[in-house]
C-alpha cells in the first residue's frame, strides 16, 4: 500500500494545472462568464487534444489507456480552474458518440433527477446514461431555457419523462466520482483562495488571518478539503459504487461549505458579482444535484450499513 | 494512489486473523469498569500473549503498514482495547524507539511490548495545558540524576503505571521551548504520589500526580537536555497521528451495531435517523482512507506522522461524538441508563476533543502550521 501520489501521477496533474493556468486563468474565466456561459469551443478541442475526454479509452482506440484514479485527478483540476462545459457527460460517451473523444462533439446529459440539460445550446447531442454506462439519445425537442442559478452552466428542462424509465436504476459511478472529484477541486481552490486573502487583508492593523475566528474558518476548510481527498482518491482507486457515494457526500459538502467560508473571509467582495467566490458556490450548488443528491447518497450508505449483517 | 497490499502483508493479515479466531475465545472475561488495577492486569495479560505469539514486535519493528494491519485486525476481531498500554506502545515507546538510546531501547521496549510496563504521560500541569510549553515542573541536575520538583494532572493511567514520560524544565532562563527535558521517570520513586480524580463519566482514570524532589537518573533523559521540546512534537506526533487509528475501525464497528438496533427496534424507519447513521458510514470510511493517506506519507519520510493527525484528529475526535448521539437516539430511554455501555460510551466520547490537544488547538496548528496563517490571538 503506498496511497500517495504516483510520480506519473503527480506529472499528469501538474500538466493539466499548466495546461488550464495558461487556457483558462482568470481572464478566460471572466470572459467565459461575460459569454453568459457559451462555451469556447477552440478550448475544447484543446482539451479532446490534451486526452481530456479519451483519457480512460484504451491506446489502440486513440486513448491514453489510463483508469478512473488518473481521470479523478484531472476532473479535480477542472473543478479547481472552474472550467465550464458538459465534461462529466462528453468523458463518459467518448467511445461510445463519435466526436467526443476528440473533442469535435460536445456530449451533453439529461439529469434524471430534474430533467435539466447544461449547454444545451453547445451540445452536439443530448444523452441519458444507462447503469452500465451507454449512452442513448434522448429527444430533446422541447427542451425549454431555466434561468440558471450558475452564470457558467447554461440550462435547460425537458418534459418528464425525460429519459428512458428506468425504476432503481443504479448511479452511474464514474460519473458521481467524477463529479465529486470537480467538487474536490474546488474546495480546495476555496481554501486556497480564503487563505490567501486573510493572509493580505489588513483590520485592525493586522492581517485577518491573525484572527482566530478567521484563522479556524481556514481551517475547517482544510479538514472538509482533505478528508474529501482521501475518500474520492479511495473510492477512484478502488471503484466501488458505495465509497463512491460516500466520496460525493463528502466532496459535496467541502466544495459548499468551502465556497460559503470563503465568502464569509471575504467580507462585502465575496459578495461581489466580480469575485470568483459565488462562481465556485454557484457551481458547487449546481453540482451537489448532479448525477447524485445528499440525499440518495445518504440512502446509499444506510443500505451499506443494512446489508452488513 | 495504491491501496493494495503486498503478499507478504496479506499473509500477516491472515496468519494474524487465524490466530484471533483461535486466542479470543480463550480470554477470560473483562474487568468491572473503573477496576483499574485489574485493567491492568487483563490489559498486560492480553500484551503477553500478543508477545508470546510473534505480534510483540509489530509496534517496533514492524513497518507503518504492518501495524497499521495489526490495528485493523485486532479491532475487527474484536480483540481487548490496548487499555492500559495506550501510551507505552503508541506513543512513549515509539518516541524511545525514534529518539532514543540503543540501551534506551533495549532496556524499555521490551517491557513495553511484554506487557510488563506500563507507561503514563506526564506533560500536562495545573498551569500548563494547550500552553504545554509553559510548564514549570522544574528538575535540576545534581551528579548522575535529575532531582525534580512540581505537579502534573490529567496523567491517565498514572495509578497503575510504573513509568512516566516526563516533561520537565531544566533551563529556566531559556527561551520556554529551549529549556525543556524529556525523562522516563520510575513511578515508584521516592517523592511521587499520585492522587486520583474523577472523571465525569464516574471513572477514576486519570490523576493528579505530585512530584517533590524525585531523583531521576540522568540515563533516563531521551534526546539532549534543554532538546525537550524536539522530543515531545515527536511524541505528540505519534499520539495524533496513528494512536486512534484502530479506533476508527472500532467506530465502524460500533456503526453496524448501532444500525442494527434501530433495525430492531424501528428507528431506521425515521428518515432523518437513517441517513444520519448512513453520513456517519461515509465519515468513518473516509477516515480510515485518511489513515491510510497518513500511514502512506509517514512510511515514506521514516516513520513519523506529519501534521495530517492534526487533520485527522479533530475530524475523527468529532465524528465519535456523533456516533455516540446518534446510539443515544436509537437508544431512545436506554440513553439515561448508565448501565448501557453505548451511555458510558458516549460521555467518554467527550474528552476526545479536549485530550491531546484541544480541537482548537488542533485548528491553530492548521492554521499557522499548515496554512502559513499568522500567529493568531
Ligand atoms: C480524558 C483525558 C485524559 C488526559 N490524559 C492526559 C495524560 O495522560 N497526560 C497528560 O499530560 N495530559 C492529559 N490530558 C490533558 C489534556 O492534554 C489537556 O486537558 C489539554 O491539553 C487541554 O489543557 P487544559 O485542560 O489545561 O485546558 P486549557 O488549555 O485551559 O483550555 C481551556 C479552553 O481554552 C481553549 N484554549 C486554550 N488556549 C487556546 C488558544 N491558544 N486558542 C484557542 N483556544 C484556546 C481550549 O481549546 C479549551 O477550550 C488528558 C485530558 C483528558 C480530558
Amino acid at each position: 500500500m503506498d496511497f500517495r501520489l504516483s510520480d506519473d501521477q503527480r506529472a499528469l496533474r501538474r500538466g493539466v494545472r499548466d495546461l488550464l493556468d495558461g487556457r483558462f486563468g482568470r481572464e478566460a474565466l471572466r470572459a467565459a462568464v461575460d459569454r453568459e456561459g457559451r462555451l469556447d469551443r477552440k478550448l475544447w478541442r484543446e482539451l479532446g487534444d490534451a486526452g481530456f475526454f479519451a483519457l480512460r479509452l484504451p491506446e489502440d482506440d486513440g486513448g491514453a489507456g489510463l483508469g478512473l484514479s488518473e481521470a479523478a485527478l484531472v476532473f479535480e483540476e477542472a473543478g479547481r480552474a472552474l472550467l465550464p462545459g458538459p465534461l462529466v457527460a462528453t468523458h463518459l460517451a467518448a467511445g461510445f458518440v463519435p466526436g467526443a473523444a476528440d473533442g469535435t462533439l460536445i456530449v451533453t446529459a439529461v439529469s434524471e433527477l430534474d430533467c435539466l440539460v447544461q449547454h444545451f445550446d453547445d451540445a452536439g447531442t443530448v444523452v441519458a446514461f444507462a447503469s452500465d454506462g451507454t449512452p442513448h439519445a434522448v429527444d430533446a425537442s422541447e427542451a425549454v431555457a431555466v434561468r440558471s442559478l450558475d452564470p457558467l452552466t447554461p440550462l435547460h428542462r425537458l418534459p418528464r419523462p425525460c429519459a428512458p424509465e428506468a425504476p432503481g436504476q443504479l448511479p452511474l459511478g464514474a460519473a458521481v466520482l467524477l463529479t465529486a472529484a470537480e467538487q474536490l477541486g474546488s474546495a480546495a481552490r476555496s481554501t486556497e483562495e480564503a487563505v490567501r486573502h486573510a493572509k493580505g487583508r489588513v483590520q485592525f492593523g493586522r492581517p485577518i488571518g491573525g484572527f482566530q475566528a478567521v484563522g479556524h474558518l481556514c481551517a475547517e476548510m482544510l479538514v472538509r478539503t482533505e478528508v474529501a481527498r482521501a475518500a474520492v482518491y479511495a473510492a477512484a482507486v478502488r471503484g466501488d459504487l458505495t465509497e463512491i457515494a460516500g466520496a460525493k457526500l463528502l466532496a459535496d459538502e467541502a466544495a459548499v461549505r468551502g465556497a460559503k467560508d470563503c465568502l464569509q473571509v471575504f467580507g462585502g467582495m465575496g459578495f461581489t458579482w466580480e469575485s470568483e467566490v459565488h462562481l465556485h458556490l454557484k457551481r458547487a450548488l449546481l453540482r451537489a444535484r448532479m448525477w447524485l443528491t445528499t440525499a440518495q447518497a445518504e440512502e446509499i450508505q444506510a443500505q451499506a450499513l443494512a446489508s452488513e449483517f | 494512489m495504491d491501496l493494495a497490499y503486498t503478499a507478504a502483508e496479506e499473509e500477516f493479515r491472515a496468519r494474524l486473523r487465524d490466530w484471533l479466531a483461535d486466542a479470543l475465545p480463550t480470554l477470560p472475561p473483562p474487568p468491572p469498569a473503573g477496576d483499574w488495577p485489574a485493567r491492568r492486569a487483563y490489559d498486560s495479560d492480553w500484551q503477553r500473549r500478543l508477545y508470546d505469539a510473534g505480534y510483540g514486535n509489530v509496534h517496533r519493528d514492524a513497518s507503518p503498514t504492518l501495524r497499521l494491519i495489526f490495528l485493523e485486525e485486532t479491532e475487527k476481531a474484536g480483540a481487548p482495547y490496548v487499555g492500559a498500554n495506550f501510551v507505552g506502545l503508541l506513543h512513549a515507546g515509539p518516541t524511545i524507539a525514534a529518539e532514543g538510546t540503543p540501551e534506551q531501547r533495549e532496556r524499555w521496549l521490551g517491557p513495553i511490548l511484554r506487557g510488563e510496563a506500563i507507561w503514563c504521560q506526564g506533560f500536562s500541569e495545573p498551569e500548563a495545558g494547550s500552553d504545554l510549553a509553559s510548564l514549570r515542573t522544574k528538575a535540576v541536575r545534581d551528579g548522575d540524576a535529575y532531582v525534580v520538583t512540581g505537579q502534573k494532572i490529567w496523567t491517565s493511567h498514572a495509578e497503575v503505571a510504573d513509568w512516566c514520560e516526563l516533561l520537565v524544565r531544566t533551563d529556566p532562563g531559556a527561551p520556554r521551548h529551549r529549556g525543556i527535558t524529556w525523562l522516563a521517570m520510575p513511578m515508584d520513586a521516592p517523592g511521587v504520589t499520585v492522587r486520583p480524580l474523577r472523571t465525569l463519566a464516574g471513572s477514576a482514570e486519570f490523576a493528579e500526580v505530585f512530584l517533590d524532589e524525585v531523583r531521576v537518573p540522568a540515563a533516563n533523559r531521551v534526546g539532549e537536555e534543554n532538546d525537550g521540546w524536539r522530543v515531545t512534537m515527536v511524541t505528540l506526533s505519534f499520539e495524533r497521528g496513528t494512536a486512534f487509528a484502530g479506533e476508527v475501525v472500532a467506530c465502524r464497528r460500533t456503526l453496524d451495531e448501532v444500525a442494527a438496533r434501530a433495525r430492531a427496534n424501528g428507528r431506521w424507519d425515521d428518515p432523518v435517523l437513517r441517513r444520519g447513521l448512513g453520513r456517519l458510514h461515509a465519515e468513518f470510511t473516509a477516515l480510515w482512507r485518511l489513515v491510510q493517506w497518513n500511514v502512506s506519507e509517514a512510511a515514506a519520510i521514516g516513520g513519523v506522522p506529519g501534521t495530517g493527525g492534526s487533520v485527522f484528529k479533530l475530524r475523527y475526535s468529532q465524528a465519535r461524538q456523533e456516533l455516540y448521539d446518534a446510539a443515544a437516539e436509537v437508544l431512545g430511554p436506554g440513553a439515561l441508563d448508565l448501565s448501557v455501555p453505548w451511555t458510558r460510551e458516549r460521555l467518554s466520547s467527550l474528552s476526545y476533543t479536549i485530550a491531546a490537544g484541544t480541537s482548537q488547538i488542533q485548528r491553530n496548528i492548521l492554521a499557522e502550521r499548515v496554512l502559513g496563517l499568522p500567529k493568531g490571538r
